[in-house]
């Protein structure tokens, strides 16, 4: 037993550095800038600036990459190559998108977030905190790290510390899920969900991780995918330990049945940390569920294909069926998340190359639109009793006949939930028919057969909310209970995400171009 | 002493740990079943570390150790914010959240 110094190659997690680095000068900036005003909006550059300038580095390291298929960073551990590099840039836009929501205020100057964490809902520090002006500015801070522990997600090729990524990002999430502003013991109880559930899904990836270095005396992906293929005959360690840690990431992608955390979550956070959580965790998660499935379990293909099967299938039904009878709207999406969760799964079937650029695709897609979903969300509020705008108005029925409101927000949200559906001329479409021919092409054509299906029942909800928006009148007596706010950032947000929902589903052959660029893993030699 | 029977001993702990995450309905409780599980998983890789010879997996179980130390500080921290908004920890009291 001796120890090799690792040779680690820096340069290309500049990005990654640049992210995680930025958040610890978040933290200082806590500590030494006084004024809540002037720690916000210092917060709001620094964050938006550091997310710029990784975007900036992540672009330049692709056009770097030139045909090669990209750099091995520390042997066998960290890996950036194309295929991560392009959900990296994801990441970073979801993270962007997300903090210009996390800034933005209503028009009574109230933000998403609560004034001070600790105190209690409804307390009298409560209000003397509010009074005194006082902001939860650490957010920004806790969202990078959350994003720079995802881009790190995406690059890593040894299941345990995949482990310590996946904590790296989820322990932000966590906290900034108990921070909502507005009913916040509502908030709580979905950070206390959240946790529990999250720890407990992660300690069942770690022991599985844990079982199939047993079983295979190793643990980074690509020599795990060697080992199996020498040991021959599967033995149950193996497979344990396989379903294990399939089941720690199908948690964080929100597949059912290990999605009982999703609605309560979605519906409980801040709308802004929702919007976060539902496109960055899945993509992350989707991300390193692909590098695992074909770096080191694909020569369990056959006996895992039907684990792939049967929550793709499960997900598909549970979240349509479910989400046709919610009244929340952020529930109905949350149901949705799940639903669309097992229109990832289907891209499984067959393990197919054709997969590999057709997920990026499809959770870009879904990312953008979840994000302007839930920037519309947080636009269209309840009037308080002051006059102003108060709670986000998320029955299903305070958003009749909102095109008469506001012409502009009832299109945007009519173009996510069409892109959800993936009705043709919206990104949505394109994703979905990219997903669904990789498994046709790797024989999977049942499984996509019930994916049409479910995709038109669930069209169902969607086309009902539109139908709720643009031709249903605004109840007798209710003209002036709900009041639709003009925040700028929100509204940057909205349009767009909606532009380039619109653009990627009318002209996606660039972006889809990249995909299949990307399409290539830098397998560690050993 | 075969070292496989320490692999045996974590899959037992692994499995009370569980079990206390999914029955017992105190938060705090809950939350030692996880460590428990954190802890199982890092005798498993221990033990297989000790039977191949290698020093991967301790070095493995050292990373554990910190994230789950990481994940003590959050976890606590939302459990004591529930605690004074509501009085108690009972994963069976709060219902806000249905459907």
């Amino acid at each position: 037993m001796n120890f090799v110094t690792p040779e680690i190659a820096w340069a290309p997690l500049l990005p990654i550095m640049i992210v995680l680095g930025a958040a610890a000068v978040g933290v200082l900036v806590e500590s030494f800038v006084k004024s809540p005003h002037l720690r916000r909006v210092t917060q709001l550059w620094l964050s938006g600036a550091a997310l710029i300038v990784a975007g900036v580095a992540i672009v330049a390291q692709w056009m770097a990459l030139d045909g090669s298929a990209g750099t091995e960073v520390m042997a066998t551990k960290i890996t950036v190559d194309g295929q991560s590099l392009v959900w990296q840039l994801m990441l970073v836009i979801f993270g962007f998108l997300s903090v210009l929501l996390f800034a933005s205020r209503t028009s009574a100057g109230e933000e998403s977030f609560t004034a001070l964490g600790s105190v209690p809902p409804g307390s009298v520090e409560e209000k003397l905190a509010r009074r005194a002006g006082l902001k939860v500015t650490e957010v920004f801070p806790l969202a990078l790290f959350a994003v720079g522990g995802m881009m790190l997600f995406t690059c890593i090729t040894d299941l345990i510390f995949l482990f310590v990524a996946l904590e790296l990002f989820s322990l932000p999430l966590y906290i900034l899920v108990a921070l909502a502003r507005r009913r916040r013991l509502l908030s709580q109880e979905a950070a206390l969900k959240y946790f529990l559930l999250g720890a407990f899904s992660s300690a069942f990836y770690l022991f599985g991780a844990a079982l199939i270095y047993g079983a295979t005396t190793q643990t980074d992906m690509a020599s795990i995918g060697i080992a199996v293929n020498v040991i021959g005959d599967k033995d149950g360690i193996l497979l344990t330990g396989a379903v294990m840690v399939l089941v720690g990431l199908m948690f964080k992608i929100g597949a059912a049945p290990f999605h009982s955390w999703v609605p309560d979550v979605y519906q409980g956070s801040p709308t802004p940390v929702t919007a976060f959580m539902g496109a960055a965790t899945k993509a992350a998660a989707t991300a390193a569920l692909v590098r695992v499935m074909y770096l080191a379990f694909a020569p369990l293909e056959w006996e895992l294909s039907w684990m792939f099967w049967a929550v793709a299938i499960v997900s598909m039904a549970v979240g349509t069926v479910l989400a046709l009878v919610q009244t929340d709207i952020k529930r109905m999406l949350a149901y949705s998340a799940v639903a669309h969760a097992g229109f990832i799964l289907v891209a499984f079937a067959g393990l197919e190359q054709q997969a590999i650029s057709a997920l990026p695709f499809y959770l870009l897609t879904y990312g953008l639109a979840t994000i302007g979903a839930f920037a519309i969300i947080t636009q269209v509020r309840e009037r308080s009793a002051e006059g102003g705008a108060g709670a986000e108005a998320v029955r299903l029925g305070q958003w009749a006949g909102l095109a008469k409101r506001s012409p502009a927000l009832a299109t945007a949200m009519a173009l996510f939930l069409l892109s959800f559906a993936g009705i043709p001329l919206t990104a949505g479409f394109i994703g979905k028919f990219e997903v669904f021919s990789a498994a046709v092409a790797g024989g999977g054509w049942p499984l996509v057969l019930i994916a049409v299906i479910a995709s038109a029942v669930a069209a169902f909800f969607y086309v009902r909310l539109i139908v709720l928006m643009f031709f249903t009148d605004i109840p007798e007596g209710a003209e002036d209970t709900v009041v639709v706010e003009q925040e700028p950032l929100s509204r940057t947000v909205i349009y767009v995400t909606a532009a380039a929902t619109l653009i990627l589903g009318i002209v996606p052959a660039g972006v889809l171009t990249v995909m299949e660029d990307a399409a290539v893993f830098l397998v560690s030699g050993s | 002493m075969n070292p496989m029977n320490y692999v045996i001993l974590a899959a037992i702990l692994f499995s009370i740990g569980s079990a206390a995450v999914l029955l017992r309905r105190n938060a705090i409780v809950a939350f030692m079943g996880v460590e428990l599980m954190l802890n199982a998983a890092n005798l498993a890789l221990v033990a297989f570390s000790k039977i191949y010879g290698h020093l991967d997996g301790q070095i493995m179980a050292f990373f554990v150790m910190v994230v789950a130390a990481a994940e003590v500080v959050v976890g606590l921290a939302i459990i004591i914010t529930v605690f004074r908004a509501r009085q108690t920890i009972s994963l069976d009291e709060p219902a806000e959240l249905k459907g």
